[in-house]
């Protein structure tokens, strides 16, 4: 027993990347621990054959627990589903991704079983000898990265960052068992109904998928100078991001957030005007193929992560660098023409 | 309806200062505020007061000065502050910390909802919210930007996740924490800032709350720091200076140059 687990995550009926994200990192640990990995997928509608495909990549067993009253993520059902399951399972080690549903549920069931639970980890390592799990995550504004552990309480769980890993290559001649779990009508919460999902929103932003990112911190001094980063992005055909400054003085949408609390992006090419760089804002950017870092503070952090860094003023150096572009689209344009 | 806010106690900027020979944060000279994401909470349960009538309570878990932010909790509108103290409580990771902040509440007594900030700026792990709402064994949602509508047994909430929004009712009493989106938190005002100077601000502890010792502090939380580090992260590129005019034109051109050797433009 003492298996390690990855929760699956599903939006109706598809499993999420998220899901296969994370058996990369539970296979290293289970590797280490000589256990077995099984990924716990709660939802509805997911076939088998794609349940086959966590195993191709590298899960041991898969636990479906599929219900129509599963579909959409009610915590206190699937905490109820998820903290009884441990019980008859006894896992050592428990994964999830820090997504909206992974942040949710995480803490619910911690509380349930009285496990430890670390946040958005970015290592995790098999401590030598005991085979406690260490966590390693950034706090206190990302100055500092501290490694914790849970020596007394089983199951140790965490929460790691989407996109922090990639998945293994698939090997779909991988041989796992995938276990039926049936529900009890006391896990489903009454109290609680989803009435619906709405993705129309205004300000939402793909932050994720783009392969260019311009994106402005504290130095953009007020909301509205964000205008230059909106044209800039729109002539290098990439979308606005921002720090979790900007963020906080309300310059910008929160769906904009880079970095550990918002999101974690890896674009061809990163542009950051007026930031300086904490610890949490440069893991959201550091597997970016490309950084260009813009800051008047010669010693600002951003410019130790850079490709290529400007020591200026941004709004010198801004508006500058919009003119040059601007001008070489148009002699692209006309040599095209 | 009757809202509990538990707030905490940040230092002021998030570029604290470490002391690099032991690791430590250099707390000296390093003022102390409300958690900026505790405001939203703060702004929506006045604002929900506002429509629906009630009290709105803020609780904070800290030393004694954190009696600071309960009072510009009372500033802003709040009817009163709860602080949450005990040597016996340092220590606590998320686990003790959202243990004590329900025992607490309980003993504060009945109410309609708790809401929280999404995360605490310093902490970061946005886990004691869903914590409390787990101790009290209440529907939870996180991550609200909008309360739809609220009625004498339910309110129905607008959650920010990864597709757009979620929407769902819950029974009362409920938590919910929620994000930036949601309000835009109103200054203290000058009949508040008088109010909260001579508001007494009741002290729960250890001896007067009805709590497990072996669940508190240091001792009760499941979670152990063994190393604190600080990180460094490094690539090493071109770095050029634009400081007048011409060393700005001359700078973009090179950056202009490197955009185009990464095939980028």
């Amino acid at each position: 027993m003492s298996f390690v687990w990855t929760i699956a995550e599903q939006y109706e009926g598809r499993l999420k990347a998220v899901s296969f994200e994370l058996l990369s990192r539970g296979r290293k640990l289970a590797d280490a621990l000589e256990t077995k990995l099984a990924s716990v997928l709660i939802g509805d509608g997911v076939r088998e054959a794609e349940m086959q495909e966590l195993i191709a990549y590298g899960a041991d067993e898969v636990y479906s627990i599929q219900d129509p009253r599963l579909a959409g993520f009610v915590c206190e059902s699937y905490s109820n589903v998820l903290s009884s399951i441990i019980k008859t399972y006894r896992p050592s080690i428990i994964l999830a991704a820090a997504t909206s549903t992974g942040r949710t549920l995480m803490p619910y069931v911690a509380i349930n079983v009285k496990a430890g639970l670390t946040a958005d980890c970015t290592e995790l390592h098999i401590e030598e000898g005991t085979g406690n799990l260490l966590q390693t995550r950034p706090a206190i504004g990302g100055n500092i990265m501290a490694t914790i552990k849970t020596p007394d309480h089983r199951p140790q769980m965490a929460t790691v960052r989407p996109k922090s890993s990639r998945p293994l290559v698939p090997d779909p001649a991988r041989v796992g068992k995938i276990i039926e779990v049936p529900i009890e009508d006391a896990m489903i919460d009454t109290r609680v109904t989803v009435k619906g999902y709405r993705s129309d929103a205004e300000d939402f932003v793909n932050l994720e998928e783009a392969d260019v990112v311009v994106a402005g911190g504290k130095g953009m001094k007020r909301g509205e100078n964000f205008a230059m980063l909106r044209t800039l992005a729109e002539t290098i055909g990439g979308v606005v991001g921002a720090s979790r400054d900007a963020v906080d003085r309300g310059w910008i949408g929160y769906p904009h957030q880079i970095g550990l609390s918002g999101k974690t992006i890896s674009p061809k090419l990163y542009i950051g005007a007026g930031i300086s760089g904490s610890i949490q804002h440069l893991a959201g950017i550091k597997t970016s193929e490309n950084i260009v870092s813009i800051n008047v503070d010669p010693d600002a952090n951003i410019h130790k992560v850079a490709d290529f860094g400007v020591v200026g003023d941004l709004f010198d150096v801004l508006p500058e660098l919009q003119r040059q572009l601007s001008a070489r689209l148009d002699g692209n344009r006309r040599k095209g023409a | 309806m009757n809202i509990v806010v538990p707030i905490k106690q940040v230092p002021e900027t998030s570029n604290v200062k470490m002391n690099p020979e032991t690791g430590t944060m250099i707390r000296a000279g390093v003022e102390t505020v409300v958690n900026p994401l505790d405001l939203y909470a703060i702004e929506t349960a006045l604002q929900l007061k506002e429509q629906h009538g009630g009290t709105v309570t803020a609780i904070t878990m800290g030393p004694s000065q954190a009696e600071k932010v309960l009072k510009e909790a009372i500033a802003m509108g709040c009817d009163e502050g709860i602080l949450v103290s005990d040597r016996k409580f340092g220590g606590s990771d998320t686990w003790a910390t959202s243990y004590t902040l329900a025992k607490a509440i309980e003993k504060f007594g009945t109410f309609d909802l708790i809401i929280a900030g999404e995360r605490a700026t310093d902490g970061d792990t946005a886990q004691v919210g869903p914590g409390i709402a787990a101790w009290l064994n209440i529907p939870l949602a996180t991550y609200v930007a909008r309360v739809e509508s609220v009625d004498d047994r339910s309110l129905t909430v607008e959650r920010l996740v990864e597709e757009g929004y979620q929407i769902i009712e819950m029974e009362k009493p409920a938590l919910i924490t929620v994000v930036k989106a949601i309000a835009s938190p109103r200054l203290p005002t000058l009949r508040g800032k008088k109010r909260a100077k001579t508001a007494t601000i009741p002290l729960y502890n250890a001896e007067n709350m009805d709590v497990d010792p072996a669940s508190l502090g240091l001792r009760g939380s499941p979670t152990k720091v063994v190393k604190i580090a600080t990180p460094k992260v490094t690539r090493g590129g071109t770095v050029v200076s634009a400081t007048d005019e011409q060393s700005v034109a001359s700078a973009v051109e090179q950056l202009m140059a490197f955009l185009e050797s990464r095939e980028l433009v």
